[in-house]
Formats: structure tokens, C-alpha cells, sequence
């Protein structure tokens, strides 16, 4: 059966379903229990899981990561929330140099299962320090997946996959997409695998890989091109670590084309490693330069005018396709 | 504010009372010299080139870690540190595997992918974490206890970490989290004096790294650190109280490295008089001589138990050395599980 659901919804049902399934699943970050989450996400579990499994922290996001850390060293499978991404530099020590790392250099002797949640707020207005996207930056860190959904139903299965994943995962929402849109999730339980990109939609001419926020952008800019007898394929990336190559250069050696779409800022971002591993492989298959569309290398402005303008959207997508193409 | 009890060093006539035997004081010693012997051929090792990369040495340190491990049951878990040989060798890790690992060896605790910094790390032996970024294990720790709460095990967690320690956010949070979850962490400050090069005196503000413990309500206890009694049964209290749930304790244990901060340094920068003031009080010789107050030891008997551990530490090197590497081509699997 199918019903709609929102992002924050579906990522919520995840949640309860695998709090429901294992009980060693628990919760905590800053105002996740009695306020459900500023965002929402987790209203309702402390009502049904209680307050030791739904636990508030204090403003102490080192604290917060570094306790899921040892939590899941000693058996239990938490998730905890950094409210924003930008707080989550606080933390990176736990995550990075810890998380990533214990299995490897513990010879193996440990397993990390843990997942920390946090959403970026790109395109909400909240000016430089509530609104960075750096997924990039954890593509240094091999030992740690990072996952990035893009809509309501991908996010609901891969949050219960990164769940139930013995390697730590960072999770990363989109906050502008919590509340904005419904669409069909289904209610039976389904998974979707860490590690695999997605084609969102066929098509021959184009490719667009695109990460979160911005895959319904390049598919609403394929739609625009479709009535121009453009055929676009887009892909999803949905996991950066481990990063599926493979799915994108299959579609690029149909298409011979490509165009990447996502928010970090250009240089070192997301896209430049797309970019690196389709000219090392695929590079023969190209019939023009790979083209980047991506946040300029500054901080984001505040003024939502100037902010749209910094952001990648489907009218830059049609262009730069546009361009590919003619 | 908690109150804060100090403990100094206990006379041997006390033992008894504690109700440690003949075995348990000699089985003490004997850790402690083990920790001792190991840590000098460590460092003779990286002066004749046979070990590479930093080492950070336990010496004048080695009544921390055995009365600490000695007040512990088996299923009770140990958060390490850089300078962790000596809670390694303490918690019965085999001295062959921790040198095997300080060499970089596939018969190292973690199979030389973690060397001398995370060679304390032997989940077998309770000790899960070793961490080389100062004080990053006290959230981990804060984390461990959450989890034997939630899973309603008696465990009790230790958190070793040094004076340097109590200065980083992580050390902050991490206290104060363990207060409000009430969890059953034992921190245990070993406050050698120096962070790295850097004397206590010039890095810390307040009145003493138990007192600050004391402000996030936490039952702090300063300890001589010197004294491996004083902190066996400082710790055996604490441990008692952390099993009924009392939620998490601290302890300051004084104490001085007999080294500078890595096996590289020749601690250039502390006062002379300093040092030889620190070396009277040297833990293992105080231990012994109020081992043969109570004539459990003589000299006869201490020279042997050298003996023994040194010859036993000939063979842990000559097995640490002819060990072979992890294959490059293998180092693949452990990055991630699935």
C-alpha cells in the first residue's frame, strides 16, 4: 500500500521502525526527545521509546558524537543527531578520527555501528554559519559512509539501512526539503542499499548526476528539456563514501555527456570527484568537457535573493545542458 | 560542590585491613616491574633503531595503571590512551603482542595497523579504545557507560587520561554529560605535571584538576598517584559505588613521568631539583621497601623477580622481532565491514 508521506515524515517512520525492530536502536541530540526534533523528525519516540532510548543532550556536539562512538563500541546501534551541518565541525574529531578509523586500526578487532544524522539548511535563509554543505570534506575519511537522500521514500530506506550498517554512517538530510513536498512511500518495509547510486530517470543524451536537494532540480530541468527533444539520464548519487563510479560512467558511455549538480562549493567539492573518476575511466567516451554546476567558492549570502542566485537550480541545469547539447 | 577526599600514601600497616594477601601484593609488584622492564627495552629498542615512530613511555607511572586494573573485574572495560603500555601489561595484554604492535607486526594487538599509540587496544582484555588525540577518550567513555546502563550489565568503564587532558572541550562536555546520565565511568587523571613540554603550571587555572572534576558534581578523590595502594583502594571504593549506580567518579592521581613526553625527548626543560625530588619517590621502590617492612620481599627475592621479568622480556623481543608484517594486500578488509 502507498501513502504520502514528507521527507521528515518518512525519515521519522525509519526511525520507529527500527526502534520498533532492535532495542539496542537509541536516539539522543540536542532536543530530539521532548521537542521531537526542531525539525520534527522525532516526534512522537520519546512518547512510544521512553526517555531511556529518546535521551535530550546538552549543547555539546564532541560530547554527543564521542558518546555514539562508545556506545556502539559496547553493542548498541545509536543515532544521533548535530542539529545543523555546521555544527558538526565541533564533532568531526569523534567522527573522523575516531569512528572512521577504530575498525581499521584496531586490526579489525571493532565495528562502529553507528549513524549521526544532520541536515543542511541551504536555501532556508539562514545566512554562512547555518547553512554549509561539506560532504566533501568526509570523502577523506575511508571508513566512513556518507549518505545523502534525496527524497521522501530513498531517505526512509537507506536511514533504516545506515541503521542497521555495522560501519559508521553520516547521514545527511536536506532541511529545506523536510516539509516541502509529500510523495508515495510505500508502507511495507523495504531497504535501500548503502553504495548504489540511482537513475531517477532514462535517458540518452545527457547525464546529470545530482545529490540531494538538487536531484529534484535536474529532474524537473529534465522534464524541461524532454519538451525540447533533449533526453536526459539522471542520476541520484544517494551514497559519496563508498562512491558508485560505476552507475555513472555506465551512463556516460551511453550519453557521452555530463553534467554535474550539486551544493557544495566548487573546488574540492562533490563534483570534482565525480569528475576525476569519469575523466580516469571514461574519459574516451566524452564528446565535450564535463560541466560542473555547483555553489561559487564563497560563503553563502544571507539575503534570500542573493542566496537563490548562489544556488544551483533547474534553470542553470537547462542552460548548461542547453549548451552541452546545441 | 562534591566533596573531594584526598588520599596519600597509605602505610604498609594498613594493608592488612584492606584485606590484601601475600599473593595479590607480590602479583602487584610484579605488574609493576613487568610495566617497568618493558618500557626501558622499549626504549633501548628505539635508540638501537629496531622501533620506529613515537613511543610514549609509562615509566614512574606504573602505580596507576596495576592499582587501577588490580581493583577491576575481568568484564570491566578500560578506556587507554598514547601512553598506554603500562594499562596494557597491567590488564594481562601479553607483553609480546604489545611490542609487536609498538614494532608494527601482524602479531601485534591490532595486528601493527595501530602501533605503539593504540597498542593497549585488545578487546579481549576489556580495552576497546586507545586513543592518541588527548582527551577524546572521555566522551567515548561517557558513550561506553550509557550503553552497560542500557544494557543493565554491572560493568563499570575506565577512562584513563592525562593532566594535558583536562584542558580540551571534549574533557568539558564529556564530564558533564557523565553527570547527567549518571553512568558508571570511572575517570581517572593520570596528572603527570606536564602536558608534553609544558608544565602544569603555566596550563592550568583553578585550584586543582579534582576540583574542577568537583564542580560538574562528580565525587572526586586526589590520590597518590605514586602510591599503588592509595590507588587500588580508592579505586576499589569508587568501583563498589559505580556497581550500585552512583553515577560517575573521578580521580586525580599525582604522579611524574620519569621520561620526557615520548622516547625522543630528553624532558631538557624541567628543573633538576624537580626531578630528583620525583625519583625519591619512585613507585615501584616505595612499593618494595613497604613490601619488606612487612617481610613479604627482601632484596634477594626483588632481584630474582627482575630477573625473571627480564628474561622473559629477552624471548618477547627475540619473538617481536622475527614476527612478520600484515601483507599490504590485506589492509583492504578492515577498513569496512560490510
Amino acid at each position: 500500500m502507498e501513502r504520502e508521506l514528507s521527507f521528515a515524515e518518512a525519515l521519522n517512520e525509519a526511525l520507529r521502525e527500527e526502534m520498533r525492530r532492535d532495542e539496542r536502536v537509541i536516539i539522543f541530540g540536542e532536543d530530539v526527545a521532548v521537542a521531537g526534533g526542531v525539525y520534527k523528525v522525532t516526534k512522537g519516540l520519546l512518547e512510544e521509546f521512553g526517555p531511556n532510548r529518546v535521551i535530550d543532550t546538552p549543547i555539546s556536539e564532541a560530547a554527543i558524537v564521542g558518546a555514539a562512538v562508545g556506545a556502539a563500541l559496547m553493542g548498541l546501534r545509536p543515532v544521533a543527531e548535530i542539529m545543523y551541518m555546521d555544527f558538526l565541525t565541533i564533532a568531526t574529531d569523534q567522527l573522523v578520527t575516531h569512528a572512521a578509523k577504530l575498525r581499521f586500526m584496531s586490526g579489525g578487532q571493532l565495528k562502529v555501528p553507528l549513524v549521526v544524522r544532520t541536515q543542511y539548511s541551504l536555501g532556508r535563509v539562514h545566512g554562512s554559519q547555518h547553512s554549509q554543505f561539506y560532504p566533501a570534506w568526509f570523502l577523506q575519511s575511508p571508513g566512513l559512509k556518507v549518505v545523502l537522500p534525496a527524497t521522501p521514500r530513498d531517505a526512509k530506506g537507506l536511514l533504516k539501512s545506515a541503521i542497521r550498517d555495522d560501519d559508521p554512517v553520516l547521514f545527511v538530510e536536506c532541511g529545506l526539503l523536510y516539509h516541502r513536498y509529500k510523495e508515495n512511500v510505500p508502507e511495507e518495509e523495504y531497504l535501500i542499499p548503502l553504495g548504489k547510486a540511482d537513475v531517477k530517470r532514462r535517458g540518452n543524451d545527457v547525464t546529470v548526476v545530482a545529490v540531494s536537494r538538487v536531484v529534484r532540480e535536474a529532474l524537473e530541468a529534465a522534464q524541461r528539456l524532454d519538451e525540447r527533444g533533449i533526453s536526459v539520464e539522471v542520476i541520484d548519487l544517494m551514497t559519496a563514501q563508498p562512491m558508485d563510479s560505476e552507475t555513472i560512467i555506465n551512463s556516460v558511455k551511453k550519453t557521452n555527456r555530463l553534467v554535474i549538480a550539486e551544493d557544495s562549493v566548487k573546488t574540492g567539492g562533490l563534483s570534482a570527484e565525480i569528475a576525476a573518476r569519469v575523466a580516469e575511466e571514461a574519459l574516451e567516451y566524452l564528446d565535450s568537457p564535463i560541466v560542473r554546476l555547483n555553489s561559487p567558492d564563497m560563503p553563502v549570502p544571507f539575503s534570500a535573493k542573493l542566496e537563490q542566485e548562489y544556488m544551483v537550480n533547474a534553470d542553470k541545469i537547462v542552460d548548461a545542458v542547453s549548451k552541452l547539447v546545441g | 560542590m562534591a566533596i573531594i577526599e584526598v588520599v596519600g600514601g597509605l602505610p604498609p600497616s594498613k594493608y592488612a585491613e584492606l584485606g590484601l594477601g601475600r599473593d595479590k601484593l607480590l602479583r602487584m609488584l610484579r605488574k609493576m616491574v613487568e610495566i617497568r622492564l618493558f618500557e626501558e627495552r622499549v626504549e633501548r629498542l628505539f635508540f638501537e633503531g629496531k622501533i620506529t615512530g613515537p613511543s610514549h613511555l609509562y615509566l614512574g607511572e606504573e602505580a596507576i595503571a596495576v592499582g587501577v586494573a588490580e581493583a577491576l573485574a575481568e568484564s570491566d572495560v578500560v578506556v587507554s590512551t598514547y601512553r598506554g603500555h603500562g594499562h596494557a601489561i597491567a590488564r594481562n595484554v601479553p607483553m609480546v603482542a604489545v611490542l609487536a604492535e609498538i614494532m608494527g607486526k601482524a602479531t601485534g594487538t591490532c595486528k601493527g595497523l595501530g602501533g605503539s599509540m593504540h597498542a593497549a587496544i585488545s578487546v579481549e582484555h576489556g580495552i576497546p579504545v586507545a586513543t592518541a588525540i588527548v582527551g577524546s577518550g572521555i566522551p567515548i567513555a561517557v558513550g561506553m557507560g550509557l550503553a552497560v546502563k542500557q544494557l543493565g550489565e554491572k560493568r563499570v568503564i575506565v577512562a584513563f587520561f592525562g593532566d594535558g587532558a583536562v584542558n580540551t572541550g571534549a574533557f568539558h562536555e564529556g564530564l558533564n554529560l557523565a553527570a547527567i546520565w549518571r553512568i558508571p565511568t570511572l575517570f581517572v587523571c593520570e596528572n603527570n605535571q606536564y602536558a608534553e613540554f609544558t608544565p602544569i603550571t603555566k596550563t592550568f587555572a583553578g585550584e586543582s584538576i579534582a576540583a574542577r572534576a568537583a564542580c560538574y558534581g562528580i565525587p572526586s578523590y586526589r590520590v597518590d598517584g605514586n602510591d599503588v595502594i592509595a590507588v587500588y583502594s580508592t579505586t576499589m571504593k569508587i568501583v563498589e559505588k559505580l556497581r550500585r549506580g552512583d553515577g560517575p567518579a573521578f580521580m586525580e592521581c599525582i604522579t611524574y613521568r620519569k621520561k620526557g613526553h615520548g622516547v625522543y625527548d630528553t624532558a631538557w626543560y624541567r628543573p633538576r631539583e624537580e626531578v630528583e625530588e620525583w625519583m625519591r619517590r619512585d613507585p615501584i621502590e616505595r612499593f618494595g621497601n613497604n613490601l619488606k617492612e612487612l617481610g613479604i620481599v627482601d632484596d634477594g627475592l626483588l632481584k630474582s623477580i627482575e630477573a625473571e621479568v627480564e628474561a622473559e622480556l629477552d624471548k618477547v623481543v627475540e619473538e617481536a622481532m622475527n614476527a612478520p608484517i600484515l601483507p599490504f594486500e590485506q589492509l583492504k578488509q578492515f577498513i569496512y565491514s560490510t
